[in-house]
């Protein structure tokens, strides 16, 4: 089986500037969305309310989420604690309500089907840990970001490195527009999932850019623009095979992994779709904007080099 | 061409039997224990317990399954595993009924656990099944109530050992001050000497609400001041309580070796403490109950003293206490020192004489405090107080030799070096801004967790499935090869997890997911590769030379970008993060290796020894017409 048969290079380049338009308004409009919506952050984010409730018999936790998802929670877990009879309900808070009030609406709400409910306690989560948490993701995006513009200004060259770190975040934006947009719940098991697109996205960028480099190294002569199209075009079965396999693995947690890991696949689908997009077209038409040339990558013939230079002669 | 030496093929033999062996213990679950631990510091458990608890369970006619002795720094655990969690329960109350025969006062915890059921010959080569976490398998709920009371009373004793020390440095006639319940009083000989106070007051402490008056008592008639903290200023001592005593619980479970713990501010004077995969309380009540508070005090061994201790009477300004062995001794009211400003505690020797010897740090305000109060009292006895669940014991009261400057104490003497050991463990533990008792503990059910699991596995399984189906029809026997190292991988990750006694959470287990999806693009850049050279005319051996070698600098590449994010995540990464980051940080190192080696090592197994080799089954290679 071969899906790929691609007889000539692809002039990806070609377009690149109507691309790189709609990159910009789609970067563009997540920034606005996210300003202006702002996130659903998670209880561990914005601290919330546990209730522990007893039930004379057995809980029914089926019906409790039931009700709960009626009176609107999203991002609630129940769960027994201790013994099957007793439930712990965390809600996230609710604006303008007290975490008192919160819990008298939901006792309302359950003791309407099961009358011998008790609430046993309540209790609040303290937002600190959530600014806290806040503050390590950014470190830790700017960690990654450093981290990533070093090595490959180490490894390939800085025009390269800028290249990849703003298609890199360009794909970071984009989905946490659409975390914005559709006001899906923001916990920190997505903020593993975001910052795991970064190290995914930019692994497709390195791909290419191995690949560009290999060519300069393989072509003299030749324009700029048609080596980066022979190199994307050379590894765009790799790419689309590779995204779906982990589109196929991502898939299988959206479907069978429950609610903690909803989110979580969905902000990797987006990443891993935007990533395909981004390495393909960003990255590669940044490093063009900022004047890759052949010299940059292929240095004078060194006798380390001389084996690949055989080679090249070919 | 495409052949390996022999070790390399061993290696990856070793790898495959090392990978295998270490995942195994992972599918056997668990068995229903009872497990002993000491409910007291003074309190030891030796391994003769396992003698003494098998006697009991004997008479009883409740057979066990195995039982071990785990020694964790100083303390020692017993644990007994049972065939039915009915066995546990009865085993459980035999055990609580001999070994505490006063309830009121136990001297052991005997709690319920699980351990892990795999065979006795997999533990004996270290291993051992991953830990799960509260997601996953429930755990340990604790709700701790600090004592702000007690944390602003020991603001109070320290304002007043402060201004003590001020006063005395300005001369200033100050006959005495102390801390009157909720309050600081300040006595003075003349106004003149008020004045001066008020105004250092005023100035150490502008949030101290100051009231002039006159003293009563003994000291009748003089002029006094009482400084009381304002509301914004107790907030802040409140405030800083807390989070003290939650760094300090940090500390101490990230010491006792406890994975991923969550340790949580609840509403103004409340923590709560989860340990993931800690089943049974008494584990975690022998980490957070023996938190405790210390205090350094002076003892007062003056002959009025001993005359009221042997008489049974308390003289005004010394409280009695008793120390370890029951001896009492009456100390001082004044507070010279509190856990807070000791920074470390650790069991040693002394230089010369090579006693075993306690080495204390302390902080560069509890070192000032600390060269005055040696100076004034050389040959007199200073006693460390540690306050365990509200009571106060004394650990040790070494007599002062001479002026110890600049912060480095050692306590020696009559101790052994496990006494040393114990001891420095308490004070480190001390270093508590309040008490704290446990109002509410629970083991959270496995409800959830098995739920949790079972999705997990699945979304997994299916995943991997399809990613290996997928290789083996667009590639063939190559894709098979594929398959089979994406296998190998897993059981690699898997057993190293198991090696590290990672706690396995369900990001964790998202992790392996993307593991193993994103494994494969390592397969596929060496697969796209041949095909590639295949494509250009390449013989079928020198395809896959070239192919491995040209796909090797890629994936070197990509993964190590990749691993800079998982490094990131590691670092700044918190719970479930974390979790996700230790995984992903793995399985990038098992799949470069499952790739590049294992892979590598059945192809060349399998094609490198033919030497007409015709062509390659790796799927359709199209050649476009030219």
């Amino acid at each position: 089986m071969e899906f790929f048969r691609i007889s000539r290079t692809i002039p990806f380049m070609r377009h690149r500037m109507a691309l790189n338009l709609i990159s910009l308004v789609f970067f563009l409009a997540a920034v606005i969305l996210i300003v202006v919506r702002g996130f659903n952050l998670s209880i561990e984010f914005t601290g919330g309310t546990v209730i522990e409730l007893a039930y004379p018999e057995t809980a029914p936790l089926v019906e409790i989420r039931g009700e709960l998802e009626t009176l609107g929670y999203t991002d609630f877990q129940v769960q027994n604690f201790g013994t099957s009879r007793d439930v712990l309900i965390r809600l996230p808070i609710a604006e303008g309500q007290s975490s008192a009030d919160q819990s008298q609406v939901l006792m309302a709400a359950l003791t309407a089907s099961a009358p011998d409910v008790t609430l046993q306690r309540v209790e609040f989560v303290g937002p600190q840990i959530g600014r806290e948490l806040v503050e390590n993701g950014l470190l830790a995006l700017l960690f990654v970001i450093i981290g990533i513009v070093i090595y490959l200004a180490i490894r390939f060259e800085w025009k390269f490195a800028i290249a990849g770190v703003v298609a890199n975040l360009h794909d970071v934006v984009i989905i946490l527009g659409f975390f914005a947009l559709f006001q899906w719940e923001f916990s920190l098991a997505v903020l593993a999932g975001v910052l795991a697109v970064l190290g995914y996205s930019v692994n497709e960028s390195v791909v290419i850019m191995d690949r560009i480099r290999e060519n300069f190294r393989r072509l003299r002569n030749v324009e700029v623009s048609e080596v980066i199209d022979g190199a994307i075009t050379q590894t765009i079965s790799r790419t689309i095979i590779t995204h779906g396999s982990t589109q196929m693995m991502v898939l299988a947690m959206l479907i069978f992994g429950g609610p903690t890991l909803h989110y979580f696949s969905l902000a990797l689908t987006i990443g891993i779709w935007f990533g395909i997009y981004s390495s393909i077209f960003v990255a590669a038409s940044i490093a063009l904007w900022l004047g890759v040339k052949r010299e940059d990558l292929v240095k004078p013939v060194k006798k380390d080099d001389e084996a690949e230079e055989v080679y090249s002669e070919n | 061409m495409n052949r390996y030496p022999l070790w390399k093929y061993l290696t990856v033999l070793v790898a495959l039997i090392v990978g295998f062996l270490y995942t195994l213990p992972n599918f056997f679950g668990e068995a229903p224990a009872v497990q002993v631990s000491s409910a007291k510091s003074t309190t030891k458990i030796e391994p003769a317990m396992l003698d003494q608890v098998q006697n009991v369970l004997e008479q009883a006619a409740i057979p066990t399954t195995g039982s071990n002795f785990e020694r964790n720094g100083p303390v020692g655990t017993v644990r007994f595993r049972f065939s039915t969690p009915d066995e546990q329960l009865k085993a459980r109350d035999v055990i609580e009924t001999a070994l505490n025969p006063d309830p009121a006062d136990p001297t052991y915890t005997v709690a319920l656990n699980l351990l892990p059921a795999s065979p006795e010959w997999l533990s004996a080569i270290g291993a051992n099944p991953m830990y799960l976490g509260l997601d996953l398998r429930g755990g340990v709920h604790f709700l701790l109530q600090v004592d702000m009371q007690g944390a602003l009373t020991a603001r109070y004793d320290s304002v007043a050992t402060d201004l003590r020390a001020s006063f005395r440095e300005e001369r200033i006639a100050a006959s005495n001050v102390e801390r009157d319940a909720m309050s600081v009083v300040a006595v003075f000989q003349d106004e003149q000497a008020r004045n001066r106070g008020m105004a250092i007051l005023r100035s150490q402490y502008p949030d101290m609400s100051l009231v002039e008056g006159e003293s009563q008592g003994a000291r009748s008639g003089l002029p006094q001041v009482t400084g009381t903290l304002s509301d914004a200023a107790i907030a802040t001592v409140q405030n800083n309580a807390l989070k003290q005593n939650i760094t300090t619980l940090h500390n101490r479970i990230n010491e006792l070796g406890v994975a991923e713990p969550i340790i949580q501010q609840q509403g103004a004077d409340r923590i709560v403490v989860q340990l993931p995969g800690v089943q049974d309380v008494a584990k975690a009540k022998e980490i957070l109950g023996r938190t405790a508070t210390l205090e350094i005090r002076l003892v007062d061994d003056s002959p009025t003293a001993t005359a009221a201790l042997a008489a049974g009477s308390v003289p005004f300004g010394l409280e009695r206490y008793e120390d370890t062995d029951g001896r009492p001794m009456l100390l001082r009211r004044q507070v010279i020192l509190t856990g807070e400003n000791l920074q470390d505690a650790q069991a040693g020797r002394d230089s010369q004489t090579q006693q075993p010897a306690v080495h204390l740090t302390l902080d560069s305000k509890g070192a000032r405090i600390f060269r005055d109060v040696t100076r004034n009292n050389i040959d007199k006895r200073m006693a460390i107080l540690l306050f365990e669940k509200g009571k106060g014991e004394v650990v040790t009261a070494p007599v002062i030799r001479s002026e110890i400057p600049g912060g480095q104490v050692q306590i020696s003497g009559s101790m052994t070096a496990v006494d040393a050991a114990d001891i420095s463990l308490l004070l480190r533990a001390g270093s508590l801004a309040a008490p704290m008792t446990i109002i509410e503990e629970r083991t959270i059910g496995p409800s959830l967790g098995a739920e949790n699991i079972s999705m997990g596995f699945n979304a997994t399984l299916w995943g991997f499935v399809a990613v290996a189906l997928f290789m083996i029809v667009y590639y063939r026997l190559f894709g098979l090869f594929s398959a089979i190292g994406l296998t190998v991988n897993v059981f690699l990750l898997l057993s190293l997890l198991s090696m590290l006694q990672a706690t396995l959470t369900l990001p964790g287990i998202a992790a392996i997911a993307l593991t193993i999806g994103m494994a494969i693009d390592a397969n596929v850049l060496i697969n796209e590769r041949i095909r590639e050279e295949l494509r250009k005319g390449e013989s079928p051996q020198n395809a896959i030379q070239i192919g491995f070698e040209r796909a090797w600098g890629t994936i070197l590449d990509s993964n190590l970008t990749t691993l800079i994010v998982g490094i990131a995540l590691l670092i700044f990464g918190t719970g479930p993060v974390r979790g996700f980051a230790v995984v992903h940080c793995l399985g990038i190192l098992t799949s470069m290796f499952t790739a590049v080696v294992i892979v590598r090592a059945m192809v060349n197994l399998s094609h490198g020894g033919r030497k007409k080799l015709q062509g390659l089954s790796i799927g359709t290679v199209w050649k476009p017409k030219d």
